[in-house]
């Protein structure tokens, strides 16, 4: 079963009268890879350093395993935090920036050389020992600053935005690096990133943030695949939607008009009648692209295609006017697959791809919400 | 072609700058040095044969007192610049930036102020019927009046009213470039106030204070009307000392050495700023 | 934390540096003729200064003297400046260093180097010599000043009015003098200030022929105290405050 490690309650900041975090709630298991994903200002820094001690909340608690943390200076949390532009002292060496925190635990000479060297091993910097940190890449020092967290054992570590800083070469094998790392170490992971690939494809539970309230708390499949409402669904990854209204309710399906099309989809969890309006949601590499001649399917014709590698991506300008983004994969069979500009085509997908959202009051969708990454 | 073109301006840029550095800079400079192996002459200030007697009279005992004497002051001066500007500029720094810049800028309008009628307005203060001692003795604190003018202490006083903005600048400066994410970290990983200001804040701080070391310490030692207005004939400094030989005395050997161990003192200092620098991989360190 | 009490200490020290200041500007008012009573309001000391014939002379020595050392100090700057940044040459470092030991070594060394050489040369002690030795120690502040500016340049702009025909002088004059235009002021305001200011070096470089005012006062400071200088310092005080805010005036107004 699964054991909470750290639990907050009801954790609520303000900075100048501006609410960041809203009595936010979240309770983080041991040994997960837990993610705090959202835009800039949506309040995920401002947690992670509740976290650590940096910041007090103006109301709220934090316990870990059950010991109140709330009141307690960073420096005796049993945590520990990679920074994200790494804050290395420039003045120690590796070294010296690795051992500080066990120098504070005032360690036996040996224990810390030894631990030193063992952190800086797991890194692969072992031969970097006497350098400072200014004679070091990028990526080097981010190894640097993550093993003079984990020296110390802590119970968990923070993680701020460690990979922005790096090019995206690098800063695909750091992910994969971090992976490995806190499958070896089992050291729960608090990671913070406003960069959704990053965050589905390292984390064990995504928690997504807005004004300091979580929209949404899951694996990376649900937060992708079934969106809990507009927010996220626009955040994370590429979104169409499609106007629908429910014409009839069946039992556990019901019919919904969609650009004239009539498609009968699995009913949603959440109350419908008939008549209501809702949205109906489809991911770039749902979209079926079809023959103009076929039967099933909306009119549009190609107004974009970009050639991406393994993927052909194209925007379908449908006749009323909505723009629609397909990606679609290569098939072996025809590897000269592409399109025309100007090139008629019907749009469809395939039943039970899709996800229902109803309207929200307070989201109306914008066209360029389409597009928005 | 723009090559020959740019020749004339360039030349004539680099001829006139060259030509002011090398005879305004360079050849005084030579010939100080030339100076203080040479000996004194009545006639001509200077004459051979080179030796190195005016360097020796500097440990003559009535001038190594002298310059022992001012080197005590101007360190005193220094420490007290260090003592008030270090907390001052720490303090400066966590404001907001507006009130920053406000502040800074209301600490160099003094120093656009003419320094002596600054030193002037000092002595108005300490004199023996001086308002401070009106205002103790009005008070009651006192029966007497303090003898504060021409002391040592009015020397050192006058001295850091001068030259404190000097030590604050460069101390602002390395307070301001400290990034608080560092202080975080230091506390992150179990230090306390006091071992994060040992281990991180002072190392890394240590480049401004010597800068501020740098420009009080040496002026401490040169500025020769602070100690003429407010010192008496007791209380030398170096410039003192190297004015009277210059101007007075006309012992050009002898003035020339004492600046000469002004500059090692200078070149000392520069060197211990550089190697502070490259510590904390401010400059190219290889 | 209490946050009051790092407050409380610069105010502190800004009450330190200000009240002998204060003093100085309240007593020039003063009636009396002790420096430390108070003996009512009156411009006497201010009437008794321009009446002094002597004193009105060393101040239009002075300002002469600022004037031109500024603007020499400012142009030879710019262009040495200006060539550290965009030419190649050998000695460049020699060049910096040489700047670097003059803005960092203690004004007497200079003065009595100065001093050697120009009774060495035969140059005859007075304005002359007062203004190449201003211009010398002005000009590594004009140089640093002008640098910082042009270091936050964009590259191409000369290489695009080169591209577009203009030879080095043109380009010179018609792209890089308008962007350090205002470092150029800032230059010439520290160089004036610094001139008007200057005892150490004035004291050993300057003769009986031209009597400027920082030794005028230095003779009325030596000893006792005169009432004139408190007047004088009221004046000086606020003319750098005009020349500062003006000098800020104009930097916040290129910024736009």
């Amino acid at each position: 079963m699964k054991k909470t490690l750290l639990s907050l309650s009801n954790l609520t900041k303000q900075f100048d009268g501006k609410t960041v975090l809203d009595s936010l709630n979240l309770d983080i298991y041991d040994g997960e890879f837990i993610t705090l994903l959202g835009p800039s200002g949506c309040g995920k820094t401002t947690l992670l350093r509740l976290m650590a001690g940096f910041e007090h909340a103006d109301a709220g608690t934090i316990t870990l395993s059950g010991e109140d943390l709330t009141g307690t200076p960073p420096e005796h949390r049993p945590l520990n935090t990679v920074f994200q532009h790494y804050a290395l002292f420039p003045h120690m060496s590796v070294f010296d920036n690795v051992a500080y925190g066990l120098k504070m635990e005032k360690r036996p000479k040996e224990e810390i050389r030894e631990r030193v060297e063992e952190a800086l091993a797991m890194v692969q910097l072992q031969d970097y020992m006497r350098r400072k940190p200014h004679q070091l890449s990028g990526g080097q020092q981010q190894r640097v600053a993550i093993a003079r967290a984990v020296v110390k054992r802590p119970r968990l570590l923070l993680l701020d935005e460690p990979l922005s800083a790096l090019d995206y070469k690098l800063r695909r094998t750091m992910q994969v690096e971090l992976k490995r790392l806190q499958r070896e170490l089992g050291i729960t992971f608090v990671f913070v990133t406003h960069d959704q690939e990053e965050a589905l494809s390292m984390s064990d539970r995504v928690v997504v943030l807005k004004d300091g309230v979580v929209q949404q708390l899951g694996t990376p499949r649900e937060v992708y695949e079934r969106p809990a409402n507009l927010f996220t669904a626009r955040f994370v990854g590429e979104t169409n939607f499609f106007p629908g209204e429910v014409e009839s309710i069946h039992d556990g399906a019901i019919t919904v008009d969609v650009f004239g099309l009539k498609r009968t989809l699995r009913r949603p969890d959440f109350p419908v009648r008939e008549g209501q309006p809702l949205h109906v949601l489809l991911r770039p590499e749902d979209i079926r692209v079809l023959d103009p001649a076929d039967e099933q399917g909306v009119a549009g014709k190609i107004v974009e295609r970009n050639y991406k590698g393994s993927t052909l991506d194209s925007v379908i300008h449908l006749d009323d006017g909505t723009e629609v983004l397909a990606s679609e994969f290569f098939d072996e069979d025809d590897p000269a697959f592409d399109y025309r500009l100007g090139e008629p085509v019907k749009v469809s997908w395939v039943d039970g791809w899709e996800w229902l959202l109803p309207e929200e009051a307070d989201e109306p969708v914008h066209e360029d919400a389409l597009t928005d990454a | 072609m723009p090559s020959i073109t740019r020749q004339p301006f360039r030349t004539a840029v680099l001829v006139l700058v060259w030509g002011w550095l090398l005879f305004l800079v360079l050849a005084p400079n030579l010939l100080v040095v030339g100076a203080s192996v040479m000996t004194r002459d009545p006639g001509t200030f200077i004459s051979l044969p080179l030796n190195l007697d005016a360097y020796r009279q500097l440990f003559d005992p009535l001038y190594l007192e002298v310059f022992l004497h001012s080197l005590y002051m101007a360190a005193m001066t220094t420490l007290v610049c260090l003592l008030i500007g270090y907390p001052f500029a720490w303090a400066l720094s966590k404001l907001g930036k507006q009130r920053q810049l406000l502040l800074i800028f209301l600490l160099i309008v003094p120093f656009w102020t003419n320094s002596l009628v600054r030193t002037y307005a000092l002595k108005m203060l300490l004199a023996t019927n001086g308002l401070i001692n009106s205002a103790l003795m009005g008070l009651g604190w006192i029966d007497e009046p303090l003898q504060m003018l021409y002391t040592e202490g009015a020397v050192i006083i006058g001295l850091v009213y001068l030259l404190l903005p000097f030590m604050i600048l460069p101390l602002y400066s390395v307070f301001d470039d400290l990034r608080q994410e560092l202080l975080l970290a230091s506390h992150d990983l179990g230090a306390g106030r006091f071992a994060t200001f040992i281990h991180v804040i002072v190392p890394l701080t240590l480049p401004g204070v010597l800068a501020g070391v740098m420009l009080v310490l040496l002026p401490a030692m040169g500025l020769f009307f602070v100690p003429d207005i407010l010192g008496g004939s007791r209380n030398l400094l170096v410039g003192n000392v190297i004015k009277n030989q210059f101007l007075d005395a006309r012992d050009w050997p002898f003035g020339a050495a004492a600046s000469i161990v002004l500059t090692v003192t200078m070149a000392i200092l520069m060197l211990a700023h550089r190697l502070s620098k490259q510590r904390i991989g401010e400059e190219g360190a290889g | 934390m209490t946050r009051w009490l790092p407050r409380a200490y610069l105010v502190l020290v800004y009450l330190l540096l200000y009240v002998p200041i204060g003093v100085l500007v309240v007593f020039s008012f003063n009636d009396s003729r002790s420096g430390y009573t108070w003996g009512g309001l009156s411009l006497r000391w201010y009437q008794s200064l321009f009446n002094n014939n002597a004193m009105v002379e060393a101040m239009w020595n002075s300002l002469w003297l600022a004037l031109s050392a500024a603007t020499v100090s400012t142009i030879i700057g710019a262009l040495t400046a200006l060539a550290l940044h965009r030419y190649r040459f050998r000695g460049k470092k020699v060049l910096n260093g040489m700047l670097f030991v003059v803005m960092m070594s203690p004004e007497i060394v200079l003065a009595i180097s100065l001093l050697a050489l120009f009774l060495l040369v035969g140059i005859q002690l007075g304005y002359v010599s007062l203004l190449l030795a201003h211009v010398t120690f002005c000009l590594p502040f004009v140089v640093i000043t002008v640098m910082a500016r042009l270091s936050g340049f964009d590259e191409s702009l000369p290489e695009a009015a080169r591209d577009l025909g203009a030879s080095d002088f043109t380009m010179t004059r018609t792209v890089l003098i308008p962007v350090i235009m205002p470092a150029l002021l800032a230059g010439w305001l520290l160089g004036f200030t610094l001139s008007l200011d200057d005892v150490v070096v004035s004291t050993f470089v300057s003769g009986p022929s031209y009597e400027i005012l920082p030794l005028r006062i230095y003779s009325m400071v030596r000893v006792g105290l005169k009432p004139e200088v408190n007047a004088l310092g009221t004046l000086l005080l606020v003319f750098s405050l005009v020349m500062l805010m003006l000098s800020q005036w104009i930097l916040t107004r290129s910024k736009r």
